[in-house]
This record gives C-alpha cells, sequence and structure tokens, in this order.
C-alpha cells in the first residue's frame, strides 16, 4: 500500500470505512478514554511550527504488513504469522492474549479486545458476514483485507485468469476521496503501488528499524526538512 | 532406630572407613545439645500458636480475595484491569518478574554457599530454599492469569495435540515455559532431599497421625552410610546444575523485553542486569524470612547475628553491583542520546515517573548503602532488615518502570499513554504476598524450618577436628570448642 501525506486531508473517511468493513467494535466513549477504543486504520495530526506560523499534518496509520515483523517471532502460538503473500496474519483461533506482539509493534497498530463486543441494536445487522467477530482476549489487526483479497482471487481463478491491478481494493482504499491511499501488488513491478513506491517522494515510517514495511509513505522532501529543523 | 548422621557424609572419607568412625562421631555427640535442638526445632510442628490462628485467616482472606478478583476478571474480561493501549503489560508481568527475582533467594544462594563450603549457611539453607520454590510457583503464576484468554494457557506447552500444531519456540515466553519448569523442577529437588533425614526424625520424635504422615514422608529413610551417601552426591549434583538454571532462568526473562525493538528494552545489558537485580531482591526476601522467623518461631540460638551479618554484606555487595548496572544504563542512554530512547529515559528520571525513579534509587541504593556498610548497622541485625524492606519495595518498583515506561512511551509520539491500576491488579499484588506468607507458614508447620541433620553435621565437624597438641598435652580432646551454627570445619 501507499499513503500519500500531500494527498490526505484528515477526513478519517478511511477509519469509518474500515470500521465497518472488519466489524470492528466500538469501545464506547468511557472506554476509549481509558485507551481500549480499537481503530485499525488511525489518522496521526501532528502540528508543526510555531503560533501563528503552524501546520497540521495527517498521516494515517495501519498495520505496515513489515516484512521483518517484530510482532511474528514473539507470538508464542504462531497467532501472529507471516502468509505465504507475504501478508502479516493474524489468526484469531490461536490468540491466547498474551499482547506480547502489541508491544514488540514500533507502530502499535495492534488492538487489544478487552471485553466482549457488543454491537447495539440495529447496528448488529450492518456486520460483514465475510469477516469473523474476534471474542474478549483476542488481539487484532489490520488485514489488508484479506477477505477482498481472496474473494478476487477466488473469483479469477474461477475465470482462469490473472488478478489485474485496481480489480479490488481494500475499504480505506475505495473510500479515500482525495485518493491519498493506493493499494496493489508490490510483486508486480508494473502496478500503480509499486511504481509509486519507487517516487522520489518515498520513505519508510520508522524505516530504521529495519522492519521492512509494506506501506510505502509519499511526501515532500520540503517538509521532511521541516521535520528534521523542528524536531 | 539410626536416623542421625554418620558424622560426616560419606563421600568426604573413603569410603571404605564409613562403618569404622561412625560409631565414634555418634558417641561424641553431646545428647544434651541434640535433644535441645531437636526440640527447639521440632517445635513449631508439634505446638500451634494462637498467632498462627490469627495470620491464617488474614492471609487466608486476602489470598481468597485474589482468587476472587481473578474470577472477576476472567467473567468479565480483562479490561477490568488498567492495561489499555500502549501499556499492554504492566502489574502482571511486575510481579512476575519480581517473585522470579524473589526466587533467586534460595537455591542460587544457597548452591553457591554450598559448593564454597560456607558452613555458617547450615541454618539459612532450608529457609532460603522454599523461598524459591514458592516465589517461583507465585511468579509463574501471572504468565497465565495475564493472558487474555487465561483458559487455554496450556497452549503454550509443546505436547502432540490434536491442533497439530508446537508452540512457537523462537518466542521467548516459550523459553519462559522450558526455563521456569526446568528451574522448579531443579528447586523442588533441592529443597526435598535434604529434607528427608529430617522428616525421618520427625517420624521418629512423635507418635499418631504425625507418626504416620511423617512415615510416607520420610520415604523409608533408615541413615545408612548407603543413604548418605546417596543425598550428599545428589546433593553435590543438583548444587552444580541449579546454578546455570538460574542465571539462565532470570536471563530469558530479561530477554521478554530485550527481544522486542521498544526503546529501553531492547538492550544488551538486560540480562546480567536481571540476574543482579533478582539475586539483590532475592537476599533482601530472606532477610525478611529470617527475622520473622526468628522473631515468631524463638529461633534466636539459630539464625544468629552473624548470619544477618554475613548475608548483609553480600547485600551490600548486590546493591552495590545494582547501581552500577543502573548507572551503566541510564549513561550510555543519555550520551547516545537517540531520540525514541530518550522519550523513555526523561519519562523516568523527569517526567511522570521520575517520583517512583527517585524513589527507587533511594529504596535500593541511597538507605541501604549506609545501614550495610557501616558495620555498626550491620550487625545489628536490625539494620539488614531495613535495608532488605526498602529493597524489596524499590525492587518492585525496579521492575514496574522496566515494564511501563518504555511501552508508554513507544516510538511514535501521538499513541503515548500512561497507566494506571485498578482495584483488580493491587489485590491480585497483594494477594501474592499474603500466598507468600502463608505458604511459609504452612511449610514451617510441616518442615523443621531449620535443617536439623545440617546442623549436627556441623557440630560433629567441630568436635571430630583432632587436635593435634592438645592429643600430646593429653588434654581432652572432644570440647564444643566452636559454634556449630556458624563454624568452619
Amino acid at each position: 500500500m501507499v499513503v500519500d501525506l500531500d494527498r490526505c486531508t484528515g477526513c478519517e473517511a478511511c477509519v469509518v470505512a474500515c470500521r465497518a468493513e472488519n466489524n470492528v467494535t466500538t469501545a464506547g466513549e468511557k472506554e476509549a478514554a481509558n485507551g481500549r477504543a480499537i481503530h485499525w486504520i488511525r489518522v496521526e495530526r501532528y502540528w508543526e511550527g510555531d503560533f501563528p506560523e503552524t501546520r497540521v499534518k495527517f498521516r494515517p496509520v495501519l498495520c505496515q504488513q513489515c516484512d521483518a515483523a517484530p510482532c511474528e517471532p514473539v507470538c508464542p502460538t504462531y497467532a501472529a504469522y507471516h502468509n505465504d503473500e507475504g501478508l502479516n496474519a493474524q489468526i484469531y483461533n490461536r490468540c491466547i492474549g498474551t499482547r506480547y506482539c502489541a508491544n514488540a509493534c514500533p507502530y502499535t497498530v495492534r488492538f487489544f479486545n478487552f471485553y466482549n463486543p457488543v454491537w447495539e441494536k440495529p447496528l448488529h445487522l450492518q456486520l460483514n458476514p465475510d469477516v469473523a467477530v474476534r471474542e474478549v482476549g483476542v488481539m487484532e489487526k489490520c488485514t489488508f483485507c484479506v477477505q477482498r483479497i481472496n474473494a478476487a482471487e477466488v473469483q479469477a481463478a474461477a475465470e482462469k485468469r490473472e488478478l489485474k491491478d485496481g480489480e479490488f481494493n481494500t475499504a480505506c482504499v475505495q473510500t479515500c476521496p482525495p485518493g491519498a491511499l493506493v493499494f496493489g501488488d508490490l510483486n508486480d513491478p508494473a502496478s500503480a503501488v509499486s511504481r509509486l513506491s519507487r517516487s522520489n517522494r518515498a520513505t519508510k515510517l520508522l524505516g530504521e528499524l529495519g522492519t521492512k514495511p509494506k506501506v510505502t509513505y509519499l511526501e515532500l522532501a520540503s517538509w521532511r526538512d521541516d521535520k528534521a529543523q523542528s524536531g | 532406630m539410626f536416623i542421625q548422621p554418620p558424622g560426616m557424609p560419606v563421600p568426604m572419607r573413603s569410603n571404605s572407613g564409613t562403618t569404622e568412625n561412625s560409631p565414634m562421631v555418634t558417641e561424641t555427640t553431646n545428647p544434651n545439645d541434640a535433644e535441645r535442638m531437636n526440640q527447639d526445632l521440632l517445635r513449631p510442628l508439634l505446638r500451634t500458636s494462637t498467632r498462627f490462628y490469627v495470620a491464617v485467616p488474614v492471609l487466608g482472606a486476602i489470598v481468597l480475595a485474589a482468587v476472587g478478583a481473578f474470577a472477576y476478571q476472567v467473567w468479565n474480561g480483562i479490561g477490568v484491569w488498567g492495561i489499555n493501549r500502549p501499556v499492554f503489560w504492566a502489574f502482571d508481568i511486575t510481579n512476575f518478574v519480581f517473585w522470579i527475582g524473589i526466587s533467586h533467594a534460595g537455591t542460587l544462594i544457597t548452591a553457591i554457599l554450598r559448593l564454597a563450603n560456607a558452613t555458617w549457611r547450615r541454618p539459612v539453607t532450608r529457609c532460603a530454599e522454599v523461598i524459591t520454590v514458592f516465589a517461583l510457583s507465585i511468579g509463574a503464576i501471572f504468565p497465565i492469569i495475564h493472558l487474555g484468554r487465561p483458559w487455554l494457557f496450556f497452549w503454550l506447552i509443546p505436547y502432540p495435540s490434536e491442533r497439530l500444531i508446537w508452540p512457537n519456540f523462537r518466542s521467548p515466553l516459550a523459553w519462559d515455559f522450558f526455563a521456569i519448569s526446568a528451574y522448579l523442577t531443579g528447586s523442588l529437588i533441592f529443597l526435598l532431599y535434604p529434607i528427608i533425614p529430617d522428616w525421618a526424625l520427625v517420624r521418629d520424635k512423635t507418635t499418631g497421625w504425625r507418626h504416620r504422615l511423617y512415615r510416607v514422608l520420610a520415604l523409608g529413610w533408615r541413615g545408612t552410610p548407603k543413604q548418605w551417601h546417596r543425598l550428599e552426591s545428589a546433593m553435590h549434583i543438583m548444587a552444580v546444575a541449579i546454578i546455570p538454571v538460574a542465571v539462565s532462568v532470570h536471563t530469558i526473562v530479561s530477554w521478554d523485553f530485550s527481544m522486542a525493538p521498544v526503546p529501553m528494552w531492547h538492550s544488551t545489558i538486560f540480562g546480567p542486569y536481571f540476574v543482579c537485580g533478582a539475586i539483590f531482591s532475592g537476599i533482601a526476601g530472606l532477610i525478611l524470612a529470617m527475622f520473622f522467623l526468628r522473631k515468631l518461631l524463638h529461633l534466636h540460638d539459630y539464625l544468629l547475628p552473624i548470619h544477618f551479618d554475613n548475608l548483609g554484606k553480600l547485600l551490600l555487595m548486590m546493591s552495590l553491583l545494582w547501581f552500577y548496572f543502573i548507572f551503566a544504563e541510564r549513561l550510555t542512554t543519555w550520551y547516545g542520546n537517540e531520540t525514541s530512547e530518550m522519550a523513555v529515559f526523561w519519562s523516568t528520571q523527569r517526567g511522570r515517573f521520575a517520583p517512583l525513579f527517585w524513589t527507587m534509587v533511594f529504596c535500593n541504593f541511597l538507605i541501604p548503602f549506609p545501614l550495610l556498610a557501616i558495620k555498626r548497622f550491620r550487625a545489628s541485625i536490625i539494620g539488614p532488615v531495613i535495608a532488605s524492606s526498602t529493597i524489596v519495595v524499590g525492587m518492585w518498583i525496579e521492575r514496574f518502570l522496566i515494564v511501563v515506561p518504555s511501552i508508554a512511551n513507544k516510538y511514535l509520539p501521538y499513541t503515548f499513554g500512561s497507566y494506571k491500576p485498578t482495584w483488580v491488579e493491587i489485590t491480585l499484588t497483594a494477594g501474592t504476598f499474603a500466598a507468600m506468607g502463608l505458604f511459609y507458614i504452612f511449610f514451617s508447620k510441616l518442615v523443621p524450618i531449620i535443617s536439623i541433620w545440617e546442623l549436627k553435621v556441623g557440630m560433629h565437624r567441630t568436635l571430630r577436628v583432632p587436635s593435634p597438641s592438645s592429643a600430646i598435652a593429653g588434654q581432652p580432646e572432644l570440647t564444643l570448642q566452636t559454634d556449630p551454627r556458624t563454624a568452619d570445619h
């Protein structure tokens, strides 16, 4: 996935779309204040500069689907594991809730079910039948909408053809009004996401940690320079 | 029935000489001393004071409250704890590391003292080793009860299951399982083997149900030279084997943290730092336990000021070592000035966690150091006891400060968080301390808390030292020249 920070307006439509697609539970006002809210994708806001010359920067952060993911080796039950397609998968049924993966994750994009999830009526009617709901004590995180990937693959296989670039998208990408999010196959050098991640605006979030994230952020060098000066 | 140790355990001399020497040794026993020792040390097993009937319900109620809190947590979900995102571990892992640390009180220290032939250890060994077993059991509960789905804890155990999946052997939590179970097994053996001769003594000194109980527990101990020989060999093997196991346990506990790329966790110093802290808090726990035993079971003649003095010296050394480690850790972090680490560093040095940090430095170094360095305080019993109390508190805070500030200030400032415990976690923590007290009380009612036969061996050894000069001068050779409880042979 590619996230174009120069396009992001911070509207948080991606957050809402993800919630609807992936049966993410709402923690409620009180529990959210206690740090129990679940957002598989979040939009981080950073203010830069001194008043009155301030700028706000938005950065959507989701699971970076690292190639060298710190969350995977620490899980004692293989709940966090690397699947054949290079996705950083989370198998809810295997998870016993040590929460070690969440501590090891530098991006803090893993979320824990502190209570059993509840959907107040009529919210239960909008649950996505393609996505499992997670019970108490289980870790969850962005899956890159694996249910959509699988559905598209099954469809392509049925039609005896290869998957086409842009044939399907994750919920957040589909929703993003300014088109700041781009999804595709990094193994295909011709795909839009591959071309963009070779852009000279491309950076990795916390790339210095060597986690080899599969999410690329595009940002103008000027912002990075500003950040270096202010930070 | 011959259950007295034949003076000296067999391997110390040639095997052929065993039978010749034994009668001489038993003759030299001062029957009054041995009898008094039996009386003093068996008294807690035979008589129960009102203090027992007060302490057990109080501690038992706290333990039951903790069990209730755990049931409440299972019923409602672990959200009843104060943990949140990003602080996914807090009191649970603090207690885990703390109690595993306390468990280094016994087995490791007594194994080293046994191998070093420090004979003053004799009255100290058993009350130290039992701390290991209980503290380890209490600590090992936390990786289970802190799970989001604790009812599935057995998935951590490698067994061929219908799930057709092994635990992930790359996970430090799986290493924990092996390290802790090896240490628990080893220290149980280390504790139980030398109890057998004492249980045989209790069997022979009692009647009724106690006699029947201890007849089973004594496992048919007759005190034959062969049995003594086997006991001594087993203890030698265990003493050597348990030291690397003990060191590895706390190293692996430290790797739970240092394997993760988290600021101030990901550190090569953590292995030795944790082992040092473990022995440090362990000795402090041991001194406190000895103090209570001495007071409550009237063991003034057995747990002497010299024991507190010697353990105080060890504690002083560990306090200095601990301070060295934390100084080295903090200095290299500060000098390296890496952005993400400095966020954690400043949150402990002068930020939200600073009050805890400086309390810890006071409790672990500034208060104990003068109390233990100045001989007058150290030799006074109360000096090491005060130092130990502050160290136990300080080390608990130290564990908390290792776990929480790092994950509360991890990389992206947008996700920084904080932590406040709830009553559930506080009750569970109180329950661990109460459980330790309760287990200890029950143990001291079932087992002589001071190893009677080892004391007697010490006494015999003193008596058996032939003094050539006195023999020549024709003086009586076999007088009790040194105090058997502290004597070197």
